[in-house]
């Protein structure tokens, strides 16, 4: 699509006049971002092209680890089969990128019982992730990881947001910035989540996320609401610090606080006496 | 004005203009008041007693002025250094930042100039000002009610009552035209009518929004949600129009959770059933779905809908459920509806409920 | 003007008679000025105006100055609105975009969408406008809030201004509608969902309102006129209404002049403060410019409404936390609170009280706030000027109706968030809103108890102050062995605060001429009975007096009485 090198022509283009204190800060932020962002897409892209390049000769060795890690940390809920118990759901079928997704993000093992799984620190190494997903791929058919072509962040930004505002932004907000659901549960932030992760819960809709297979949005479109996701980070507002994202609300608090706050203290030095 | 009265015209007005005695209502008055201690000894500043601090202050004044000057200068200097290049939005973010700098900080030296100026150098002392009861003097009062009462005798306002009638009439009637004429701020068709049917007929094939591509049923897989516009929309002339009726939320379950209310059975498809996103309380689009409770939450005023249940409310303040739309497929496996919703989507309405 | 310091005026005159001479040793540049004022007063007279209000008094207090942030603010709206207008489309027309912003090149939007967005991308200083304007309307409301929140709480309300209190309430109204049109304008997504819930709010009005919705609309939701009968109304009509009572507003604040607290040397019959001209003047002038300033600067620094996020309007896609501007929080919250299935058919007929309910509740607390001060010159029957303002404390009930006015739209407010203080709060949404609702309903009860209670509390306290002096934290042991804390007198003055302040007692009912006893005033004598029930007396001189007889022997060590 047209916009693809465009943008990434921007992103280029956008590092030099950069000079101010506050232009500083974000560069430093977004600075941050990206290479942690391109790290984490390195590392993963590196594994899921492993991955999906010996998914049909998976060696028999990483299942066999990846059932015992399964035994050890999963089982309890899953069922030593995988397939499930009042305390989690069956897992035949769910694919390597729903382990991905769950383990890769800390969800998984979960925590303690609540509204929905949390994000957490990442409990297991790239490795064992993937020995895990290779067995649970093994259970059923079921999404594989995604290839690394959908996950470079050039596709056309501008379908993805159009795409992103009908399928996802009523749950997860027009910035990404999460939202709340029914009964103590809630969409997450999107941000700083990596390609890959966002890429595998469309796919597998994790919790009660609904499931966005590849007839319902095409894998490149999946790379068109990553790449307006991306676009998202990498492009902090044009207008300033963000508040959050979170609209009019955080704006109205900004300015009682703040700004009539500020003001208050203002008529307060105006009318005091001089010394 | 009121010196110019003519005391001997005032006659009779002036009784009748003559207020009461001011009431202090329930007010409690204090038989032997406290008496005022007047004002305090005026304060001091330093400003007053050290002439080299006055000067200070002098100095501080227009210095800030001359700030001011050179920070709209910097203003106007961001606004050529920082120009917008096509597709970056850093650097608009840099000329917003920095236009607004300098124009924020050139008013604000202004501003504060100006207090200090006020506060340190300019007379301290509180003046007193005596206040007057708000009313006009009895003379003034006597006057305008005599301007009245002469307006009123020479024009017979009160007198000719046919005259004074018949100008309210007039002034009501004229009105009217101004009324009516907003009539055609909306089209000529009943909107109850309008209200009541969408796209959506038997046969419409469903498609994904917005590209407008048909769904085959076996696509649908269990815990998806697919968006849907009737196919007939990309082609539509009043397209938002039509699309704020006609949206529908496509979502598959598995059968045996759904318990759909007599007559509806055969509504759905496989497990696939297909619901109005329009809310039935003010019309946000409810498409907040949860694949393994089954809610259905809008974003604007938190309803929440059972999909298992027919979409009843079971939580916020929407009264009825979302109408479902009754789905089949087609030969070639496509999705495809029934018919048009059977009853009115969106917010309730007065008629809603009339046939 | 230059008849300003003592001597120019009385040159100024002489000038005058002498057809346009000019002042006595006039200094540089004077003379110019002279001639100037001369010739524009040949043909305004405003000298008088200058002699009128040249030297009109304000009393200094930092609360007096919140309606002119809200008046300062509303001359920032109307030059950066100006602006905007030079380049805005209010039109619904359809457009691809093809501006520079990447996320949405190729996009089907509105060109009232789309000149939103250049004004933006393309025009330098565009951003700054638009987000200077939007966060000057913020705070345009904000002041007008809070200033209201001043006149109420000290009273500033009661005779003569009881129509001027009315015009600012109008003004409020105005403001909140100005506000609500402007959101709607760049027709985006946010806006025009707001835009659909106005819309399924008016069709739940009984009878009339699928057919106001439709001529609002000029047809079916959204329609392409909405934008631009918005946009007149905008710009001209709620515009020339506004100006039209500030000028009313302000004209009637020259007339009553301004109220004052309670003090030494402060009387109902004076006005102490300072001259407009030149310290006032130079102090509000210079107000502007800081009020402009910080918008400024809050304007480059934050983004507000970022509507290249929210994407052009489409009546299927939503975002999470949809909210109006904060000054419609209250009337969504409002119809966030409302219970299920609050809706019935009567005859055939659908009857929305999942909506009417709310847009009652909001109407009833509108109207209570409108019509206060009528409410309580009735109840106290007291036609007196006010130009001292009370103390909070020095009203209990009327304080007390303040706080739980405002608790019940704090609740309101707060409900239009309530998925936002569940999701940063990690609570439920539905125990959110099911604790909203108690606070709706019970809340202002609660509150107006406990606001009594702390003025009367406060009030005690002062008489105990007046009649014994401060607490000086010194304990003394008297001869006898008994331990006391020393009390610091109070100063002539400190004393004038404390005591002076107006007391009411509750009507007695009594038969009118007639001998009849009404039954308004039956009403009347139980309203005032429920707010002048429960009250402190303010202290009394011959109080004081006993107070020093008793303590006199015992000066040096103090107050031994309580």
């Amino acid at each position: 699509m047209f916009s693809s090198s465009k943008a990434t022509a921007t992103a280029g283009r956008k590092r030099v006049g950069r000079r101010s204190p506050l232009a500083t800060v974000s560069l430093i932020v977004v600075g941050l971002l990206t290479t942690g962002g391109a790290y984490a897409l390195f590392t993963s892209t590196a594994t899921a092209e492993t991955g999906s390049g010996t998914t049909s000769a998976v060696s028999q060795d990483k299942v066999n680890e990846g059932q015992k890690l399964f035994a050890a940390n999963c089982a309890t809920c899953h069922n030593m089969s995988g397939s499930g118990t009042t305390e989690g759901p069956s897992l035949i079928g769910v694919g390597a990128a729903a382990v991905d997704f769950q383990v890769g993000t800390g969800r998984m093992p979960a925590a303690a019982n609540g509204p929905q799984a949390l994000e957490k620190p990442v409990q297991f190494t790239n490795e064992q992730i993937q020995a895990m997903a290779a067995y649970v791929a093994s259970l059923g058919t079921g999404p594989s990881e995604p290839q690394s072509k959908y996950l470079k962040e050039n596709g056309n930004a501008a379908n993805g947001a159009e795409l992103f505002r009908i399928n996802c932004a009523m749950c997860h907000n027009v910035a990404g910035a999460g939202g709340a659901l029914t009964e103590g549960k809630f969409a997450p932030s999107l941000k700083g989540v990596s390609s890959k992760h966002i890429y595998e819960a469309m796919l597998t809709g994790p919790q009660n996320m609904p499931v966005f297979n590849d007839m319902n949005i095409t894998p490149q479109d999946k790379a068109d609401i990553i790449t307006y996701l991306k676009y998202l980070e990498k492009n902090p507002s044009p207008g300033g610090f963000q508040l959050g994202d979170l609209g009019p609300v955080s704006e109205g608090l900004f300015i009682w606080i703040f700004g009539l706050g500020a003001i208050v203290a203002i008529t307060v030095w105006l009318t005091a006496r001089s010394h | 004005m009121a010196d110019h009265d003519d005391e001997t015209l005032a006659g009779s007005a002036v009784e009748k203009a003559e207020p009461q005695k001011i009431s202090a209502g329930t007010a409690v008055i204090p038989a032997d008041p406290f008496e005022n201690p007047g004002e305090p000894q005026h304060h001091i500043r330093m400003t007053d007693k050290d002439p080299a601090e006055e000067k200070r202050a002098a100095r501080q004044v227009s210095t800030l002025f001359f700030a001011s000057i050179v920070f709209s200068c910097l203003a106007v200097a961001a606004y050529i250094a920082f120009p917008i290049k096509d597709g970056d939005t850093g650097s608009i973010r840099l000329n917003n930042l920095f236009l607004g700098l300098g124009i924020a900080l050139g008013l604000l030296a202004i501003g504060i100039g100006a207090v200090h100026w006020s506060k340190a150098i300019m007379p301290a002392r509180e003046i007193t000002e005596q206040r007057h009861l708000t009313r006009g003097s009895d003379a003034t009062r006597a006057k305008a009610v005599e301007v009245f009462e002469l307006g009123n005798k020479e024009s017979g306002f009160g007198r000719r009552s046919l005259i004074r009638n018949s100008l309210f009439g007039a002034l009501f009637a004229f009105i009217l035209p101004g009324v009516v004429i907003f009539r055609d701020l909306g089209p000529k068709v009943d909107p109850n009518v309008v209200l009541r049917h969408t796209l959506w007929k038997k046969g419409m094939h469903l498609t994904l929004d917005p590209s407008g591509t048909r769904i085959k049923a076996a696509d649908v897989t269990l815990g998806s949600a697919f968006h849907v516009i009737p196919e007939s929309l990309l082609d539509s002339e009043d397209l938002l129009e039509e699309k704020a009726k006609a949206a529908v939320l496509l979502m598959r379950l598995k059968p045996e959770d759904l318990h759909e209310p007599e007559g509806r059975e055969d509504w759905q498809y496989n497990g696939i059933v297909a619901y109005s996103k329009i809310c039935t309380h003010v019309g946000c689009p409810v498409a907040l779905y949860e694949q393994q409770t089954h809610h259905l939450l809008c974003p604007c005023h938190q309803s929440t809908f059972d999909v298992t249940e027919n979409c009843k409310v079971i939580f916020g303040p929407a009264s009825r459920p979302l109408p479902q739309l009754p789905i089949t497929v087609d030969d070639q496996g496509y999705l495809v509806a029934q018919s048009d919703f059977h009853e009115p989507v969106g917010p309730s309405f007065w008629e809603r409920d009339r046939a | 003007m230059s008849a300003t310091t003592e001597s120019p005026v009385e040159t100024h005159e002489v000038g005058y008679a002498e057809q346009g001479n000019m002042p006595l040793r006039p200094a540089k540049g004077s003379k110019l000025m002279g001639a100037a004022a001369n010739y524009i007063d040949e043909r305004t007279s405003v000298s008088g105006l200058v002699k009128e209000v040249g030297r009109k008094i304000f009393p200094d207090h930092w609360s007096f100055m919140l309606g002119e942030v809200a008046l300062y603010s509303f001359v920032v709206i109307l030059l950066s609105g100006t602006f905007l207008t030079f380049f805005f489309q209010p039109s619904m027309a359809e457009v691809t975009y093809n501006g520079s912003y990447v996320p949405l090149k190729g996009i089907d939007m509105s060109a009232a969408m789309q000149s939103a967005l250049n004004i933006s991308f393309e025009i330098r200083g565009g951003l700054l406008f638009r987000q200077i304007h939007h966060w000057a309307a913020l705070l345009f409301i904000a002041a007008i809030g809070l200033h209201m929140l001043r006149i109420f709480f000290t009273g500033a309300f009661r005779k003569p201004r009881e129509i001027n209190w009315f015009i600012g309430f109008v003004l409020f109204i105005l403001a909140l509608a100005e506000g609500f049109t402007g959101y709607s304008l760049p027709d985006d997504l946010l806006s025009g969902n707001g835009l659909r819930i106005i819309d399924g709010m008016v069709k739940g009005i009984p009878v009339l309102g699928v057919w106001i919705s439709y001529l609002l609309f000029g047809g079916e939701f959204p329609g392409t006129a909405i934008v631009s009968r918005l946009y007149s109304l905008h710009i001209m009509l709620l515009p020339a209404l506004l100006i039209a009572m500030l000028g009313a507003h302000l004209l009637l604040l020259v007339i009553n002049k301004h109220t004052q607290f309670s003090g030494p040397g402060k009387t109902n019959n004076n006005v102490v403060g300072v001259p407009v001209m030149p310290v006032f003047a130079a102090k509000a002038g210079g107000f502007f410019f800081i009020v402009f300033g910080v918008i400024v600067l809050i304007a480059s620094l934050f983004t507000i409404n970022p509507i290249w996020n929210y994407g052009p309007y489409d009546p299927s896609p939503v975002s999470a936390g949809t909210q109006p501007d904060w000054y419609i929080g209250f009337a969504d919250g409002a119809l966030r609170l409302a219970p299920p299935h609050w809706e019935v058919v009567w005859g055939g007929y659908t009857v929305s009280f999942n909506i009417l309910v709310p847009i009652v509740v909001l109407m009833g607390l509108l109207a209570t706030v409108a019509f206060y001060p009528f409410i309580e010159g009735w109840v106290t029957g007291d036609k007196r000027e006010h130009h001292i303002l009370d103390r909070p404390r020095n009203a209990p009930t009327r304080t007390a109706i303040g706080a739980a006015l405002m608790t019940l739209y704090a609740a309101l407010w707060a409900a239009a968030s309530s998925d936002l203080m569940a999701t940063h709060f990690k609570l439920s949404i539905d125990q959110v809103i099911h604790v909203m609702q108690f606070l709706t309903v019970v809340g202002p009860f609660i509150a107006f108890w406990i606001t009594k209670r702390v003025c009367l509390g406060l009030q005690r306290k002062d008489r105990e102050i007046a009649l014994h002096g401060h607490e000086s934290g010194r304990i003394v042991r008297l001869p006898g062995g008994e331990f006391i804390e020393v009390h610091t007198p109070l100063t002539e003055y400190e004393r004038w605060t404390l005591v002076s302040y107006n007391e009411y007692e509750p009507l007695m009912v009594r038969p009118n001429e007639r001998g009849v006893i009404t039954p308004v005033e039956r009403v009347r004598a139980a309203v005032s009975g429920f707010f002048f029930e429960d009250r402190i007396s303010p202290v009394t001189k011959a109080e004081i007096e006993a107070s020093h007889h008793d303590s006199h022997g015992a000066i040096d060590a103090g107050d031994s009485h309580h």
